[in-house]
C-alpha cells in the first residue's frame, strides 16, 4: 500500500518520542553552561607546565631542550634559553626556559609535546573556557600563565600523574643511589689510596689497587 | 541523455515526473551554486547550466578550503605530519591516521603489535559505523526530512565519539595512531563500554532502516536517480561505497588484506544499480557488516603491547625509497604516498583522497536531472571538504 513505509516510519518516531519520557538514558541533551559534563580523564585542550613545590618560578620542570618546539606541528612554541643554571628535581645543576609562550590561537591541541618531553614538564590542560575579547595578547600566553602545580596536574589526570610521580620518584632514587655510589667510590678511591700508599711505603706493592 | 533509459526502476503509484529532453529554444541559464550553499557540506562551488529546471551542464570548483596539507608536511617531521591528517576527512580521523601510520610502516619496515591491529580494527570500524549513519543522515536532511533522521544518527554518533575522546582525548581530532602501534592503551573497562556500545548498533541501524528504507517518498526521489555506471565508476577510479553501489567487488579489506582483516568473516555488499537508494542501502549494510566485524574483534582481541619496543616515533630518518599505505576508508581507498631522500622530514608527501576522486564524476551523474536532485546527488557521494581540498 502506498505510504506504508511512511507510516512505518511515524511509528518510529512516535516510539522515540514516547521512549525518551519512559528511560533517563533517552534524554541525551545537556543544557550546557547550566549544566556541565565533566572532562574526562583523557581530554586534553591546550599545553600547560608543571611545577613542583611551592614557587612556580624555581620549581619548574622544564630544562629548555627546546624538543617541544622542534616537533610541535603549527610551530606555536617559543622558547629562550637561560644563559645559567639551575637545580632541578633531582638536584642536577640544568639550563631553564627565561621565555616559554604558547600562542593558543595556533595551537591544535595534538599533545604531541607532551609526547615528546623527556621530562614530564609539559602536560595538557582540560579548562577550554578560554574565549577573551584580546585576539593577540590575550591567546599569547607566557610561562608564568602556564606554570601550573603537580597537585593541579593530580586533580585532571589523576591515574597519569600518578604514574609519572612513580617515575620520577624512580629516575629521583637511582640518581641519588648513583651519586651515593660516586661518592662512596670516590670515598673508598681516597681510602684504598691511602692505604695502597701506606702499603707502598712498608712494602713492595701487594695488589691493593682499585 | 543517455540517463533517461535507467530511469525505470519505479515506486508503485508513484510515477516521476516525465523526463524531458532540453528543446533547444531559449537561453540557458547559468547559476553559481555554492561556495555557501547549505548542501555543498562546506565550501564547494556548482557552476550549472540551466534549461528551465534541467542540468545541461556542471563543473566543480574546487580550492576553497585549501590549507596547503601536502606542503606543510615536506617541512615538518614524519611524527607533525599525523595531527594535521586528522583534519583531512574530520569525520572519520582515525581511519586516516591508520592510513598514513600504514604508510611510514612500509616505509620503514615497522612491525606493528598484534593488540594494536585490533584496535585499529576497532577503531576504524567504528568510525565507518558513525561516517555512514551521518552521511545517510545528511542526505536524508538535504531531501527535506529537516532533522529527525540526522539527529536519530548523531546520537548513536555520540556514544561512539564518547568512546574515542575517553580513549584518545578528543572527540574529533584524534591523532591516536603511531609508527609501530599506538599512543595509549585500551583499559578493560574502555573495552566493556565498547561492546556495551556495539551491542546497541544493530538495534539502531534496525530503527534507522524501519524510519527510512521502505520510505515511499526517499524511494521516489532516489530511485533511477543520479546513476552511475560500472563502466565509468572504474575508468574514473571511483572507490567505496560509491563504486560497489555500481555493482564493482572491490574492497581494500578483501583485496589488500592489510592489517589483520583476513582473521574476520564479513561480506562485501554489493548494488545493482548504482544509483542513490543503492548507495544509501549499500551504506545501511555495510555498517551491519561493520558492526559484525567489531563484535568478533572484541572478543578476540587479545593481550601484549600495543607498542613495538623497537619502534622510534621522532628522530628517524627512512632509508631513500618511497611506499604506498592504503586502506578503505569509509569513503573509499585512501592513500598516503611518501618518498623519502634520507632526511627526517619526507620529500613528497600526497594523498590520494577518495573524496576528491569520487566527486570527478558529478556531472557525468547530474547531467538531465533537476537541480533539486544535485542537492541529493551531491550528498550521495559522501564527501568532506577538508579531505577534496586539503
Amino acid at each position: 500500500m502506498l505510504g506504508e513505509g511512511i507510516l512505518k516510519g511515524m511509528m518510529e518516531t512516535a516510539k522515540n518520542f514516547a521512549g525518551s519520557y519512559v528511560s533517563a538514558e533517552r534524554l541525551t541533551t545537556v543544557e550546557y553552561p547550566e549544566e556541565r559534563i565533566a572532562p574526562v580523564e583523557a581530554a586534553r585542550v591546550f599545553p600547560f607546565l608543571v611545577y613542583d613545590g611551592g614557587d612556580w618560578e624555581a620549581g619548574l620542570r622544564c630544562v629548555a631542550c627546546q624538543i617541544c618546539e622542534k616537533e610541535c606541528p603549527p610551530k606555536c612554541i617559543y622558547i629562550d634559553k637561560s644563559k645559567d643554571k639551575k637545580p632541578d628535581h633531582v638536584g642536577k645543576a640544568q639550563f631553564y626556559p627565561t621565555r616559554f609562550d604558547i600562542d593558543i590561537s595556533v595551537c591544535m591541541s595534538c599533545q604531541i609535546c607532551v609526547e615528546v618531553c623527556p621530562f614530564e614538564a609539559i602536560k595538557m590542560d582540560t579548562e577550554f573556557e578560554l574565549a577573551t575579547d584580546d585576539r593577540f595578547g590575550g591567546l599569547l600566553l607566557d610561562r608564568e600563565q602556564l606554570a601550573k602545580s603537580n597537585e593541579y596536574y593530580h586533580s585532571i589526570h589523576p591515574t597519569e600523574a600518578t604514574a609519572v610521580d612513580v617515575r620520577l620518584a624512580e629516575e629521583k632514587a637511582k640518581a641519588e643511589t648513583k651519586a651515593k655510589a660516586a661518592a662512596d667510590a670516590a670515598a673508598a678511591k681516597i681510602a684504598t689510596a691511602a692505604i695502597a700508599a701506606a702499603a707502598v711505603k712498608a712494602a713492595p706493592p701487594a695488589g691493593g689497587g682499585d | 541523455m543517455r540517463l533517461m533509459e535507467t530511469n525505470t526502476e519505479r515506486v508503485e503509484g508513484w510515477n516521476r515526473p516525465p523526463v524531458i529532453e532540453p528543446d533547444g529554444e531559449g537561453e540557458l541559464l547559468e547559476v553559481a551554486m555554492g561556495p555557501h550553499h547549505p548542501s555543498t557540506h562546506g565550501v564547494f562551488r556548482m557552476d550549472l547550466a540551466l534549461d528551465g529546471e534541467r542540468v545541461i551542464r556542471l563543473k566543480p570548483v574546487f580550492g576553497y578550503l585549501h590549507r596547503n596539507h601536502e606542503k606543510i608536511a615536506e617541512g615538518v617531521s614524519y611524527l607533525a605530519s599525523m595531527p594535521y591528517t586528522d583534519r583531512l576527512d574530520y569525520i572519520c580521523s582515525l581511519t586516516n591516521n591508520w592510513a598514513y601510520a600504514l604508510a611510514v610502516e612500509k616505509l620503514v619496515g615497522q612491525e606493528v603489535p598484534e593488540r594494536a591491529e585490533y584496535i585499529r580494527v576497532i577503531l576504524g570500524e567504528l568510525t565507518r559505523v558513525q561516517n555512514h549513519a551521518s552521511s545517510i543522515g545528511f542526505l536524508i536532511q538535504e531531501m527535506g526530512a529537516s532533522g529527525t533522521p540526522l539527529m536519530y544518527a548523531f546520537r548513536e554518533r555520540e556514544k561512539i565519539l564518547d568512546l574515542f575522546e575517553s580513549l584518545t582525548g578528543s572527540r574529533m581530532m584524534c591523532n591516536y595512531m603511531r609508527f609501530g602501534g599506538c599512543r595509549v592503551d585500551v583499559s578493560a573497562a574502555w573495552l566493556d563500554a565498547a561492546r556495551k556500545v556495539v551491542a546497541g548498533l544493530p538495534g539502531f541501524v534496525d530503527e534507522f532502516e524501519a524510519l527510512l528504507s521502505g520510505n515511499e517518498i526517499l524511494m521516489a526521489r532516489c530511485q533511477g536517480v543520479g546513476v552511475l555506471r560500472p563502466e565509468l565508476a572504474v575508468n574514473a577510479g571511483v572507490t567505496g561505497p560509491m563504486l560497489r553501489a555500481s555493482g564493482v567487488n572491490y574492497d581494500i579489506r578483501k583485496v589488500d588484506r592489510y592489517g589483520i582483516y583476513e582473521r574476520f568473516k564479513f561480506r562485501v555488499p554489493l548494488g545493482d544499480h548504482g544509483d542513490i537508494f543503492d548507495r544509501y542501502m549499500l551504506r545501511v549494510l555495510e555498517m551491519r557488516e561493520s558492526i559484525t566485524i567489531l563484535e568478533q574483534a572484541l572478543k578476540e582481541i587479545p593481550g601484549g603491547p600495543v607498542m613495538d619496543s623497537k619502534a622510534k616515533i621522532r628522530g628517524f630518518r627512512p632509508k631513500v625509497g618511497e611506499a604506498y599505505g592504503r586502506i578503505e576508508a569509509p569513503k573509499g581507498e585512501l592513500g598516503f604516498y611518501l618518498i623519502s631522500d634520507g632526511s627526517p622530514n619526507p620529500y613528497r608527501y600526497r594523498v590520494r583522497p577518495p573524496s576528491l576522486i569520487n566527486l570527478t564524476i558529478l556531472e557525468d551523474m547530474c547531467l538531465g536531472h533537476n537541480v533539486a536532485d544535485v542537492v541529493l546527488i551531491f550528498g550521495s557521494v559522501d564527501i568532506v571538504l577538508g579531505e577534496v581540498d586539503r
